[in-house]
């Protein structure tokens, strides 16, 4: 009976998410990217481990500065999506600026590194040169469709909050995968590039 | 925003209430997660008649070498090899998976948290299209020159990555491919699943009354998703090195190709569970209707089930023992493997405990959920001497590991769907099967598997070699006692293969029947699916249900009947 009395003082409000649902399904898919890099990192951290030297003999060296100066773009780009964010809860019209110039800058980053692909291309350093090469233009090509699809989603967002339509819970979750294409990068120039 | 939510609402509104659809959008383009849920569960049964076709192919082969299969003809070597690959394959991802996850995590999971559809309706759509998709390309990979893969499920470098060792450079291709898309389809349900059970639940649903088999299907879609990503990884190495000449896996070039090993089964441990799971919260919630007992320790379960997961990431390398890899290592990994049959364990005394002392009502759902147990308990213990890297230095690849993950996949698989879709079946269709059909086709079923695998234990242990297609050319295989084994598998098969019959003929007539017989509630349950029409009308309840109390309140002390539903106040 005890079990009866206590289920009556019940109380029915309704339930009201910690997350709203399209932040917790683009976090859910960020745990499944991070995965995805993950096994890419273990497998590119064995071979290197097991590797007489690296990079390989007669490999080019990757533009370790330039593609320093890239980071800090990118992760410059995050910080004027922050300042978005930011103006978003005060004045939305405010948001418009920041918004497009965080896209640019991604946008820059996504364009500098194909201009680093092509000088190392003709360098010598291609898909099927070397292990080194297959796994630089994957885990780096892996990452650069994700900063592609970012980039269409922060698009998509700034469509939206230029015709005034852009619900707080859309702009969160593009949010979302931008901090996560910016996130990972740094992690991905420390393991891969030097 | 403001003028944008009273047009939200009324299309919602209309989308409920509509009830003239035309063909095309109610059956093929619809977002009502029960059509999609039927969308995967008939998709899911076709794949399994094909991939018990394709087991059919090669038993007769194993059986009767050389002869002329009826319906299929002559199977040549390669042929076999493509069979066992693609019936492995196809069992697994095309009828486990979406069956058990994605048809009943689709129909039950907003009936039993007591909302109108998924989160993401049109996310559900596409996953389920890019799921038919990714059947079409397998079912496909027949058709290439060179035919299907035939490099085993597990696609090992270099066999898979090399056409001149598999001599399938298409095949190997398109299987990839296919699974690939599958495993994307998955992720996009898997997404709605975990998020619609945390976000849309009933007012007054709180996070332990949520039913069992909801929580297993939100656990397995997690396990799913943690652990799939490096599997996408390993996939776009492996079709590179196949399409491109990379070679990650090559080791005449720097690569590695135990590193597959290693992504492969990082996912596949965790798939097993995956795949467990839905089966045993399945399972929980008939034992509860049928034993009239509340579900015993409803928590420690569910704890259990956490513990089971998190462990499943730590075993994985115990399907290397003979790869080369550190016999330290695989110290460590037999503990971890010892060690996750605690947790499943103990699940089963908890199944035995809710039964201890209930009023257990044989019905065909109840005994397809004991069945599971039973047979399922054999599976599990035959895995401790797999899991002991000294013992499975002399089983690995023998018919005992055949037997065994027969033994955890056929009740997964097999016994855990047959359960939930009699049990269902009148929520979904609104009428009763027959019973007496259902307890032939369930005897049917289970005795001849018993007779199928309990010889191949036999044979494993005898020392017989898996992705072998001829015996005959093995002379310490091809003794008359163990030819006699094969033959009694093989006609195990055919005779449970024929009883099969009787399930779709059981499911033609109930489902022809003119009147709806079945009402809301046949098996006096709890949980809210019991308290809609069958079938659930578009959007599932006119006015969506309050909870008052968890799932599992029968037999409460005190009540004239022997059931409280959830959404009943006190």
């Amino acid at each position: 009976m005890t079990s009866r009395s206590t289920a009556s003082l019940r109380v029915i409000s309704d339930p009201r998410p910690v997350l709203p649902s399209a932040v917790l399904g683009m976090l859910i898919f960020v745990v499944a990217e991070m995965m995805m890099f993950a096994g890419l990192m273990s497998a590119y951290t064995i071979v290197r481990a097991g590797a007489l030297g690296w990079p390989p003999p007669g490999q080019p060296r990757l533009p370790v500065e330039a593609t320093a100066f890239n980071t800090a773009v990118l992760l410059a780009s995050a910080a004027f999506l922050f300042f978005a964010n930011r103006a978003y809860t005060r004045n939305r019209d405010l948001a418009k600026r920041p918004l497009f110039t965080a896209m640019a800058l991604g946008a820059f980053f996504v364009v500098f590194q194909g201009y680093e692909w092509v000088m190392l291309i003709r360098q010598g350093l291609t898909l099927t040169s070397s292990i080194h090469g297959s796994f630089f233009f994957l885990i780096v090509g892996m990452h650069g469709l994700h900063a592609v699809a970012g980039l269409t989603v922060l698009g998509r967002a700034g469509l939206k909050l230029s015709k005034g339509l852009l619900a707080p819970s859309t702009f969160a979750a593009a949010q979302v995968f931008w901090y996560f294409v910016v996130g990972l990068w740094p992690v991905l120039y420390f393991m891969v590039y030097l | 925003m403001a003028e944008s939510i009273p047009a939200d609402a009324m299309h919602a509104h209309d989308d409920h209430h509509h009830t003239e659809q035309s063909i095309w959008s109610k059956y093929v383009f619809s977002t009502d997660h029960k059509m999609i849920a039927m969308q995967y569960m008939f998709t899911g049964m076709a794949m399994a008649l094909i991939g018990g076709f394709m087991a059919y192919a090669f038993r007769m082969q194993l059986a009767f070498p050389g002869i002329d299969v009826p319906g299929y003809g002559t199977v040549t070597a390669s042929d076999y090899n493509a069979l066992v690959t693609n019936h492995g394959t196809i069992m697994i991802f095309w009828v486990a998976m979406p069956v058990l996850i994605a048809a009943f995590g689709n129909y039950l999971i907003p009936l039993m948290v007591g909302c109108d559809d998924m989160v993401f309706p049109r996310l559900n759509r596409l996953s389920y299209q890019i799921f038919l998709l990714s059947a079409i390309v397998l079912i496909a990979s027949f058709f290439v020159p060179g035919g299907g893969f035939g490099g085993a499920w597990t696609a090992y470098p270099p066999l898979s990555a090399k056409s001149q060792y598999s001599l399938t450079a298409l095949g190997s291709s398109f299987w990839l491919v296919a699974v690939a898309l599958e495993f994307t389809a998955f992720l996009l349900g898997g997404i709605n699943f975990v998020t619609t059970a945390m976000n849309a639940r009933a007012p007054g649903m709180k996070i332990f009354d949520i039913p069992i088999v909801v929580w297993m299907i939100v656990v397995a879609s997690i396990l799913f998703m943690s652990s799939v990503g490096p599997l996408i990884a390993g996939a776009v190495m492996l079709f590179m090195d196949q399409n491109v000449g990379t070679a990650f896996f090559d080791p005449d070039k720097g690569g590695d190709p135990i590193l597959w090993q290693h992504l492969f089964w990082f996912f596949g441990h965790p798939e097993v569970y995956v795949v467990l799971l839905p089966a045993m919260g399945i399972t929980a919630e008939i034992m509860c209707v049928f034993a009239r007992k509340k579900m015993f320790a409803y928590k420690t379960f569910l704890y259990t089930t956490f513990a089971t997961g998190i462990l499943s990431f730590t075993v994985w390398a115990h399907h290397q023992f003979v790869a080369g890899i550190d016999p330290r290592m695989a110290n460590i990994f037999t503990v971890t493997t010892l060690l996750i049959s605690i947790p499943i364990a103990e699940m089963c005394f908890i199944y035995i405990a809710t039964l201890y002392g209930g009023s257990i009502r044989l019905t065909t759902p109840m005994l397809w959920a004991l069945a599971f147990v039973a047979e399922f308990l054999i599976g599990g213990v035959t895995g401790i001497f797999l899991g002991a890297s000294g013992a499975d230095i002399y089983f690995h690849d023998t018919y005992f590991v055949l037997a065994h993950f027969h033994y955890t996949f056929f009740p997964i698989a097999i016994i855990g769907t047959f359960a939930g879709f009699t049990y269902w079946f009148p929520k979904m269709f609104g009428k009763m099967m027959n019973d007496t059909l259902g307890k032939i086709h369930f005897w049917g079923t289970i005795i001849p598997f018993n007779f199928i695998f309990i010889p191949l234990f036999v044979l494993g242990a005898a020392g017989q070699h898996r992705r072998i297609y001829n015996y005959e050319h093995f002379p310490e295989l091809a003794g008359v006692e163990m030819q006699d084994m094969r033959v009694l598998a093989t006609v195990s098969m055919l005779v449970m293969l024929v009883f099969q019959l009787v399930f779709f003929y059981n499911c033609f007539i109930s489902w022809k029947k003119k009147q709806k017989d079945a009402g809301k509630n046949p098996w006096k349950a709890n949980t809210l699916e019991w308290t809609t029409d069958s079938p659930p009308p578009h959007g599932n309840w006119p006015e969506l249900p309050t909870v008052y109390r968890g799932p599992y309140e029968y037999s409460v002390p005190g009540r004239e009947e022997d059931y409280f539903p959830q959404n009943v106040p006190d």
